[in-house]
């Protein structure tokens, strides 16, 4: 059956992180198109006070975030995929 | 030349070992022992079919021309799977429930099951595509024309030529792997294991030439980083609109793309392979990226000026003499561009037999679904010739177009052509108001922006469209020129045409929609995709009773095959709880049979075949009730929990009666045997000092030995009348009675009873009958219907308690029956015994203590043996006893 009609305001500890994590894969995407869009921000021009980002920064930047997204994505699929009822399998051997 | 045997040597065995990895694949998955080609990672692998040659090859060029800017081709796709918790779960999770066959399916399916819009999809999907594939073959032929060296340059038609068998290859493979199967739904076991061979080939590739060149060549990281800053592209020249609008771009391909949505949708297994591939495929992007930027770099200083960019990641390696490495580089390439080919050309060739070919054949049958023979060849030989038609079409496009640099280019302009299908499928997915209209213009506005403004203009001014168009506008219109459509001039070609198309496109499909008014099974459609995860159950049913069994049976087995359909309609009679093959043409079979054909020949297909059995797509009154209200879920779900939970009131009621009625039957009982007792005992008392009396006292006279002798008579016969009783009860409820059947009048009978009654009655009971409806003829066993009445009219003399009782016996005419009612002027009974009257034991206000309680449970014994009935019916001032005599021996009044 599903919940009852009137769910009730206060959560159980476990259910209450539960969509908390929920809420952190929803926001992951987001938070990856504005880190990603940012160079957007940077000059394009140089001029005296502010230099033009050289190739190998922005390189670091595009990766460090892709990085760290992927690594959000993983801990994120550990942490819900054994609460989230489906039997959790051996881990899956990385690609890197 | 040497290095050129080699490499097609390798190549040779490296295909070889392809085709035998997707035999076993087929071979273990047709023994049951597939499992773990379902498993996360082969799908995670087989997504990489994102990255051709274009990417593998093209990303190094673009690095080289326009630094950074290459990575949006993978942002995008990163994006959309980290987010796949708002799209993609939705998307594969309808793919699976409606069984989706392709992305043109899919858009026909959610809007009605139009086949007009699959031909549309369809269509554009392969002017999209097509392209794509002949750029594929374009990179592998350009690539080993590399190894061939400079003396080969010369020889075109080697190109083409080798142009030709790779492509004849492809198909080879393609058809011998890809239709197998005819259920497009089943997965392809064998062509997905060969692509994550092969993404794993070419990401090893990429990988060791980036090692290669970052320790081998640059000597080390930081190095590199410094050798990046100090090249031509070092410092990063961003075009902001092309950064934001490549990621998008690349992001809406990846969904909408063909071959993605083959590998994403329609392979897909379960929504565990998705949550996983969601950061395992990002992964695969970064590494197949990581590489890119120093390559370029390395590309750019070491080889000299103006040669292709384009092939740095094979002519690097070769420049260094590094031969192994540079036909493993080749071989990645080629993984790129083969597997890409292969799954795009399954895609698109079932769009096309499915959506194209298959509804035209039908409809030149004349007959349709009721045409006789296999349909099963003829949909699998339109799979296979759509393959060949597809492969042939982008060799030729190859061959024609040159090979120039109007194929290069052909990358991104093919992903803003499908991109087109984006507005369409996410509309279809969140908006319930999407209509087929609004689809179909929202469809064609963008598929026309785009090849007037990208596709055209990309074969250069005055090939396709006359350079006055550039500079004029079409019909002389200034602001209909392709690259500054409404005046404005100056964006970038692909941006402009990104942007114009997509804003169009999305227009078009809201103002549609608005305007338009759906058909009753897109509503319904649009209701299931919309709310896909909380559809409690079917709401679209077929309504009809025309389709019989056999027919449906005959049309699937042309479609299935007869074992598959036999199966089918087995299982399902199994489950319908029915004995033989056939079962019966419910709604929830025809629906269920629908989605099984929907697998194999397309939604739009399907659905025409089983209307013209089943009598026409009727949509119910229900299904449009059920749509009509936005709240339709929650209202069926609420109605359906009011109707358990009436439901379990009733039980509960009808539990609580029988309880109340166990527990009164269960108090008269102890009060019965207490009664019993004391009944025994009474007579047992009375005869026992009577015969004492008679055995020891002497001299009594002879008048009181009579007198004590009557009393122990007539206490045995009061003992004997109970003990009577109760055996006869137990005969009747046994079943062991055996009925002496005569014929008799009715009147007679009543005469006889009252008469028995009078004899042993203690008080005057008033009788008032009407002798004249009593003259009936009756067959039945007349003591025993005699021994109710007796039993009924006792009843009365003893309890009714009415100053001057009154009996009144009438003959009622129930149609067909008659039945004799007795009513007495007494007490009424209660309302609280009148259920437990006529049990056994059963005594109300039973003053003397002479009855038994078994006079009516023996009454109603006796009429359900006869096959008749008696029941009590409460009048104002008494009550009313009534005998329904049996239908059959009951006569006509003479």
């Amino acid at each position: 059956m599903t919940e009852t009609v009137r769910p009730s305001v206060f959560l159980e500890r476990r259910s209450y992180r539960l969509r908390r994590l929920m809420d952190a894969l929803r926001v992951l995407p987001v938070a990856g198109l504005m880190l990603w869009m940012f160079p957007l921000f940077w000059p394009i021009e140089a001029s005296e006070d502010v230099a033009l980002r050289s190739l190998s920064e922005a390189v670091i930047y595009v990766f460090v975030i892709w990085f760290f997204l992927i690594a959000a994505g993983a801990i994120l699929w550990f942490a819900l995929d054994g609460r989230a009822g489906t039997p959790r399998a051996q881990a899956e051997p990385d690609d890197d | 030349m040497a290095t050129l045997n080699v490499l097609v040597g390798v190549s040779l065995i490296y295909v070889a070992f392809l085709f035998a990895v997707a035999f076993a694949a087929e071979r273990s998955a047709a023994r049951g022992r597939g499992s773990w080609l379902r498993s996360p990672l082969v799908y995670t692998l087989s997504l990489s079919i994102y990255c051709t040659a274009w990417t593998f090859y093209g990303a190094v060029g673009y690095a080289a021309r326009s630094g950074l800017e290459f990575v949006t081709i993978y942002l995008g796709p990163s994006l959309v799977m980290i987010g796949w918790w708002w799209g993609l779960r939705k998307l594969v999770r309808i793919g699976r429930t409606q069984r989706i066959t392709s992305v043109a399916d899919l858009i026909s399916s959610r809007y009605g099951k139009s086949n007009i819009l699959a031909i549309v999809v369809t269509v554009m999907a392969v002017i999209g595509v097509t392209p794509y594939i002949a750029l594929q073959l374009q990179s592998v032929t350009t690539s080993i024309s590399i190894f061939a060296g400079p003396s080969h340059a010369e020889d075109a038609f080697n190109q083409i030529g080798s142009g030709f068998w790779v492509a004849f290859g492809l198909a080879l493979f393609t058809l011998l792997f890809g239709t197998r199967s005819l259920n497009a739904n089943e997965r392809h076991y064998g062509v997905v294991i060969a692509i994550a061979c092969e993404a794993i080939v070419k990401l090893i590739a990429l990988l060791a030439v980036g090692v290669f060149v970052v320790w081998g060549l640059g000597g080390g990281v930081q190095e590199t980083l410094a050798r990046i800053d100090n090249s031509e592209i070092g410092t990063l020249q961003l075009d902001r609109s092309r950064w934001m609008a490549l990621t998008f771009l690349s992001g809406a391909a990846f969904l909408c793309l063909p071959r993605m949505f083959q590998v994403l949708v329609v392979e897909n297994d379960n929504e565990r392979q998705l949550h996983i591939a969601s950061w395992a495929f990002p992964i695969y992007l970064m590494l197949m990226s990581l590489f890119v930027v120093p390559i370029a770099v390395m590309g750019l200083d070491l080889l000299p000026e103006g040669s292709n960019p384009d092939l740095f990641v094979l002519t690097v390696p070769l420049a260094e003499g590094r031969e192994g490495l540079a036909i493993l580089s080749f071989l990645g390439g080629f993984s790129s561009a083969t597997s890409m080919v292969i799954v795009a050309t399954l895609a698109l060739a079932t769009m096309v037999s499915n959506h194209v070919v298959m509804p035209i054949w039908l409809s030149t049958q004349g007959e349709g679904a009721t045409v006789s023979g296999d349909v099963r060849n003829v949909v699998i030989f339109a799979r296979r010739a759509s393959i060949l038609g597809i492969i042939a079409l982008g060799f030729f496009y190859y061959r024609f177009s040159g090979g120039g640099a109007a194929l290069a280019a052909i990358g991104l302009i093919s992903f803003v052509g499908v991109a087109q299908f984006l507005p369409a499928m996410l509309g279809g997915m969140f908006w319930r108001g999407a209509t087929r209209v609004g689809a179909l213009a929202g469809l064609l506005c963008g598929f026309s922006v785009w090849i007037f403004c990208l596709l055209l203009p990309s074969f250069g001014p005055d090939v396709l469209l006359s350079a006055s168009v550039f500079d004029r506008g079409l019909l002389g219109l200034s602001w209909l020129r392709p690259h500054a459509l409404f005046g404005t001039a100056g964006m970038d070609p692909t941006v402009h045409a990104f942007v114009w198309s997509m804003t169009l496109n999305t227009a078009a499909l809201v103002v549609g929609s608005l305007l338009s008014f759906p058909t009753p099974l897109e509503r319904l459609q649009g209701a299931q995709f919309a709310n896909v995860f909380d559809r409690s159950g079917e709401t679209r049913a077929w309504h009809s009773s025309v389709a019989t069994s056999e027919d449906l049976m005959i049309m699937t087995q042309r479609i299935l095959g007869a074992e598959e359909a036999q199966q089918l309609f087995r299982s399902e009679a199994r489950e319908q709880g029915l004995d033989g093959e056939l079962p019966d043409p419910s709604p929830g079979f025809l629906l269920r049979l629908e989605r099984e054909l929907a697998a194999s020949v397309g939604a739009a297909t399907a659905h025409a075949m089983i209307g013209q059995l089943a009598g026409g797509s009727n949509v119910s009154v229900e299904d449009l009730m059920a749509v009509a209200d936005e709240s339709a879920q929650i209202l069926e779900y609420s109605n359906r929990l009011e109707a358990k939970s009436a439901e379990l009131a009733r039980t509960a009621r009808q539990l609580r009666e029988a309880n109340e009625k166990l527990t009164a039957l269960s108090v008269q009982k102890d009060a019965f045997l207490g009664q019993i007792s004391h009944e025994l005992r009474t007579p047992m008392t009375s005869i026992r000092s009577f015969s004492e009396i008679l055995r020891d006292t002497d001299g009594l006279t002879a008048a009181e030995k009579t007198r004590y002798a009557s009393i122990i008579h007539g206490e045995a016969i009061r003992l004997t009348r109970l003990l009577d009783d109760l055996l006869d009860l137990s005969v009747l409820e046994n079943g062991q009675v055996s009925l002496n059947i005569e014929q008799g009048n009715l009147s007679e009978l009543l005469d006889k009873a009252i008469v028995t009654t009078e004899a042993g009655g203690k008080k005057g009971l008033d009788i008032q009958r009407r002798r004249l409806d009593e003259v009936v003829q009756i067959t039945t066993d007349l003591d025993r219907l005699g021994q109710v009445f007796i039993n009924l009219i006792t009843n009365a003399q003893k309890y009714c308690d009415a100053a001057a009782p009154k009996l009144v016996i009438q003959v009622v005419d129930e149609g067909p029956n008659l039945a004799v009612a007795f009513t007495d002027n007494g007490t009424p009974i209660p309302q609280s015994a009148r259920t437990v009257i006529f049990e056994k034991f059963s005594r109300i206000n039973d003053k003397d203590g002479s009855g038994a309680g078994l006079g009516l449970s023996i009454c109603r014994e006796i009429m359900s043996r006869l096959g008749g009935d008696i029941t009590y019916h409460p009048v104002s001032n008494g009550n009313c006893f009534v005998v329904h005599l049996p239908p059959a021996e009951a006569m006509a009044a003479q």
